[in-house]
């Protein structure tokens, strides 16, 4: 449904450029942790995922109505006793809305909590142990990777007589862990090539210490991008089941609200408000995600950070913004015109190499 | 040659788990549903029909479970996929080839073509950054969290509707007859207008950014420095140096979420009431038509497959590093 | 024909970052390029030898800039100009016709999805337009001739070749539109000795039929010692010293310098101690006050950590034709 679009699952490291994630000592690693909350789209992401947990546990209890709860308002538009207007049968959608969300974030976080176990499990086994453990768990995993997970999913949910919430999210995660499985693979072997790795093998440590202590602090950045990223696919697949009815309805979630919609015809009736809330809810759920994410890509390859000044005032006269290719010379660059066109004495030429004094002129240099 | 080799091995291999998936999960879980369903029809059915089925969902529990997979895969090599409940009495074969055309037109075209512009954008936004469009990510953020179904509800709301241009639903004008005339044609690609907008706008955005940050990262590599050095004019330098090689890795990204995009754009043809195979999975999953259903994933598995070979194929054509040594 | 100014470092500033973070990776640098010459540039990993390479030519990558001096380029027969002070369109056709690079890591300068056909030919192409298609491929055959691989090459791709041959594909391409300058930025770290020699080897000889100026920067100092004609060191973003070749080598006047040689077995005659240079490069973040060498310098006293020594002819019998930063060799002329 997303496109995964973090330049993580893109770039396979050891395969391509790839920056890696700083091994850092503690002191300069709190630091940096620091810096990602910092960062402004991380930062903005964090906020809004806060919010959205916090009404999924508070939702049920402030929700003005019951979201089963028939009234006489039948399919009616925003009003002061209905903010987001009524369904067909006079229901209350900002109480479906609220109610809904903790349903959402459970399996959503669920189901990427499992896909998460699943990836670093399989991944980091499969490129720390290599050879044929590793044949066959890649091979898995991009089997996983190209069988479209959506009709999946909708062929195991239903399968099932009702397919509630557990078995929605144990569905999801056990079919989308394909994506984390393969960047943690490659990123463990790269780490496994590292000197401090190769240097406690040598020493003979446990297979699980390295691996837990050596490899996994250093997948950190990549593990949480996976989850995000699982997160974000099933919450859209959470709610695509329930849109088209696979899920049981009796339960609400966003998708629920929107199937209900859809099947009465919201549309044709111009009841927009009965499917824009849930979108929007959706939309900026995701969006809060992707920005967590690619806060994590910042933090983790600081090629794609945008430097705090990028302008900068040329020796010309112009501002323009830093570029590879053609380094700005700075406009407080001093420039001595009458130097250039100053001669210079030969150096005197013995043996066929230069033996003459060169003294170049120079800025006064006393400090 | 080796490396296609390889990739055509290996889609095998899925086309062989995907299909055995879809072996296994109808026998994990109880055959109820099928066999009322069968039951139902029992007077309608012609013996052999039940057969079929009996063999696809393991109803027939009396041979042992290897010669049942034994049975399977001879039905499936004869394309066999079972009747359709829900339109009944015709087999799933034909049901799905008449729908199959219609996903294929719609999603293919309008994949490769967000693919195309996405990437286009991303290496203008990778190659100036901070330019306007680094201003449009925030926007295409928001697109790209946005449900591809919920997106097409919106502008089926405001850009449909009766005296509008866009038709907001069907693949084309009720009463004609497929065909390709002049009659046909244009209604087709007029109802194709709107959901491909929206598969378009919600998908675009993630080409975009993945293709800048390729090239954000590309631009740091030494040969692009060289071709700075070289004094080539910067068209040169961005196009035939940095983004050609940035678009590798998009390439390979585009192939392995295929299945992704495939998903989301089947919820479209929901919305629209499109005549593709998303919109026939939705009508078999309401009524519960499992033979349907199975063969539906079966079909969009292979496509996928498919898709993903030819993007291999485009993959070989574009980095000389996977073609054989010559 | 040696002797004439071909190309004037003055005063070079390159900061990476802007304000306070700047790091001054090239500070104040002051080195002047003759005809027909090797000038070889020598310092620890970290000294920026390569960030004053790319600097000329404005090729270094955010956030590095240029925040001081000149780049003075003499072309044959004509008047000198300030190559910092060129626009973007005069400074695409300065390079490579003027000045070309091999850079450090010549392994990945080869863009990996074109052959080394088109990537010879592109350059030609954009500086001779007026070329024939023929004449630019002839034209590129000579040059691989030139660095001695087979022209049949032509149509293989970078990873096709080994990284012996990319150096010389680089070189050969740095060669093609007969540049006045070309500087070389550790072009053979990655190959064996042997080979090593044979590139360099046939580099002297083109140089001395083609006549270009070379700038060629390494940690090997018995490399620099062998090709070159003069030696400037680096340390921490300056040049702390410079002479003639041999000069240098057999008589290193800044204890950095020193060192340098002490870490390097000699070539010929008596052999010396391995010294080597204890402590490590300084933090350009948190450069030392006075002389930035003082802090591993074994011959350090009172003025060192004071005040910075400036770069002079020194006071000594031995001090013609050279110019050292260091207070035990005072500069007899007081430039500025
Ligand atoms: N992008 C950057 N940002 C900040 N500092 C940098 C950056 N690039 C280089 N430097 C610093 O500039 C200094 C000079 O680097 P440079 O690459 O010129 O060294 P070098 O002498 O070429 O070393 P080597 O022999 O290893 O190639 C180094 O101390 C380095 O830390
Ligand atoms: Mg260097």
């Amino acid at each position: 449904m997303t496109i995964p679009t973090s330049s993580i699952d893109q770039v396979i490291p050891g395969e391509g450029a790839m920056a890696q994630p700083d091994t850092a000592p503690a002191a300069k690693a709190k630091r940096q942790r620091l810096r990602f909350v910092a960062n402004g789209k991380a930062a903005t992401g964090l906020i809004m995922l806060a919010i959205y947990c916090v009404l999924a546990i508070i939702g049920p209890w402030i929700a003005p109505y019951d979201p089963d709860a028939r009234s006489n308002d039948l399919l009616a538009p925003p009003s002061a006793a209905h903010w987001f207007g009524t369904t067909h049968l006079g229901q209350d959608v900002l109480s479906q809305i609220l109610v809904g969300t903790r349903g959402v974030m459970l399996v959503g976080l669920t189901a990427g909590l499992v896909a998460t176990v699943l990836s670093v499990l399989i991944g980091v086994t499969a490129g720390f142990l290599g050879g044929a453990f590793d044949e066959a768990l890649s091979a898995l995993s991009n089997v996983f990777l190209v069988i479209p997970a959506l009709p999946l999913i909708i062929i195991v949910a239903s399968s099932f007589t009702t397919a509630g919430d557990v078995v929605v999210a144990l569905t999801i995660g056990f079919t989308s862990w394909a994506w984390g499985a393969r960047v943690l693979r490659a990123q463990t072997l790269s780490l496994r090539r590292r000197d401090y790795v190769e240097a406690s093998r040598a020493t003979g440590e446990s297979t699980w210490r390295i691996i837990l202590f050596e490899i996994l602090p250093n997948l950190t950045a990549i593990i949480a991008s996976g989850f995000v990223g699982t997160v974000i696919f099933a919450v859209m697949s959470e709610i695509t089941l329930a849109f088209i009815g696979i899920s049981s309805i009796s339960s609400w979630n966003w998708g629920t609200i929107l199937f209900w919609a859809q099947s009465q015809q919201a549309l044709a009736q111009g009841a927009w408000w009965w499917f824009v809330p849930a979108g929007l809810a959706i939309a900026l759920l995701g969006t809060a995600l992707s920005l967590i994410n690619f806060g994590i890509d910042e933090f983790v390859s600081p090629r794609l950070r945008s430097s705090g000044k990028s302008k900068v005032k040329t020796a010309s006269g112009q501002t323009v913004r830093m570029r590879v290719g053609f380094t700005p010379v700075l406009a407080s660059r001093p420039v001595r015109a009458t130097q250039v066109a100053r001669s210079y004495p030969a150096a005197p030429v013995s043996n066929g190499k230069v033996n003459g004094a060169h003294v170049a002129p120079r800025k006064e240099e006393v400090k | 040659m080796k490396y296609l080799l390889q990739r055509i091995a290996f889609y095998l291999f899925t086309a062989w788990a995907a299909l055995t998936l879809n072996f296994v999960i109808p026998r994990m879980i109880p055959g109820d549903p099928v066999k009322s369903m069968i039951s139902r029809f029992q007077g309608q059915m012609d013996p052999d029909a039940i057969e079929s089925l009996y063999v696809l969902f393991g109803i027939d529990k009396q041979a042992g479970i290897w010669d049942q997979y034994v049975d399977y895969w001879g039905q499936l090599f004869r394309g066999d996929l079972g009747l359709s409940f829900t339109s009944f009495p015709s087999p799933v074969s034909e049901v799905i080839g008449t729908s199959v055309w219609w996903t294929v037109l719609l999603v293919g075209i309008t994949t490769a073509l967000s693919f195309a512009i996405g990437t286009g954008l991303g290496v203008l936004a990778g190659w100036r950054r901070g330019s306007w469009i680094d201003g449009l990510l925030p926007a295409t953020t928001f697109l790209s969290s946005v449900p591809y179904f919920w997106l097409g509800l919106v502008a089926i709301a405001l850009l449909a509707g009766p005296g509008s241009f866009f038709p907001s639903s069907g693949g084309y004008e009720p009463g004609l007859v497929p065909a390709f005339d002049q009659y046909f044609i244009p209604s087709a690609i007029q109802h194709s207008l709107l959901p491909a907008f929206t598969i378009l706008i919600s998908s675009v955005s993630g080409w975009i950014l993945s293709m800048r940050n390729m090239m954000v990262t590309v631009a740091a590599e030494d040969y692009i420095t060289v071709a700075h050095a070289k004094g080539l004019p910067e068209r040169r330098v961005a196009l035939s140096y940095a983004a050609r090689n940035a678009l590798l890795p998009n390439v390979s990204g585009f192939a392995l979420s295929l299945g992704f995009i495939v998903g989301g754009t089947l919820l479209v043809e929901i919305v629209f009431s499109y005549p593709g195979l998303g919109y026939l999975l939705f009508r078999a999953v309401g009524a519960k038509d499992y033979p349907l259903m199975q063969g539906i994933f079966l079909v969009i598995t292979i496509s996928v497959l498919l898709a993903n070979l030819l993007a291999d194929v485009v993959y070989m054509l574009l980095d000389p590093r996977t073609r054989k040594e010559g | 024909m040696t002797g004439q100014p071909v190309l004037e470092i003055r005063n070079l500033d390159v900061d990476y970052g802007l304000g306070d973070q700047a790091v001054h990776a090239v500070r104040e640098v002051n080195l002047t390029l003759h005809r027909g010459e090797v000038l070889g540039l020598a310092g620890e990993s970290g000294s920026g030898k390569s960030t004053l390479a790319y600097g000329l030519t404005r090729l270094l990558p955010p956030p590095g800039v240029i925040s001081g001096g000149e780049v003075i380029y003499h072309p044959p027969g004509g008047e000198p100009y300030d190559v910092l002070g060129l626009s973007d369109r005069e400074l695409r056709a300065f390079r490579w016709a003027e000045t070309a690079i091999v850079f450090q890591g010549a392994m990945n300068s080869l863009n990996p999805v074109h052959k080394i056909s088109t990537q010879l030919t592109d350059v030609i192409k954009a500086h001779q337009p007026n070329l024939s298609a023929a004449a630019r491929t002839a034209r590129a055959r000579e040059m691989l001739r030139l660095v001695g691989i087979s022209p049949d090459r032509m149509e293989s791709y970078p990873h096709q070749l080994s990284g012996g041959m990319r150096q010389r594909v680089m070189i050969g391409m740095a060669l093609a539109l007969e540049p006045q300058v070309v500087i070389m930025d550790e072009p053979t770290t990655a190959l064996d000795v042997v080979m090593q020699r044979q590139i360099l080897g046939q580099l002297i000889e083109l140089r001395e039929r083609l006549g270009f100026s070379v700038i060629f920067i390494t940690h090997d100092l018995s490399l620099l010692v062998e090709f070159s004609d003069r030696i400037a060191i680096m340390y921490g973003g300056r040049i702390v010293e410079e002479a003639p070749a041999e000069t240098l080598y057999r008589d290193p006047m800044h204890p950095y310098s020193q060192g340098l040689l002490g870490s390097f077995p000699a070539l010929r005659g008596p052999r010396r101690e391995l010294a080597g240079i204890p402590g490590s490069p300084p933090d350009l973040r948190a450069m030392p006050t006075g002389c930035s060498f003082h802090p591993r310098c074994p011959k350090a006293f009172e003025p060192c950590p004071a005040r910075l020594p400036i770069l002079g002819q020194p006071d000594a019998p031995t001090g013609g034709g050279r110019t050292v930063a260091c207070w035990l060799h005072p500069a007899r002329v007081p430039v500025g």
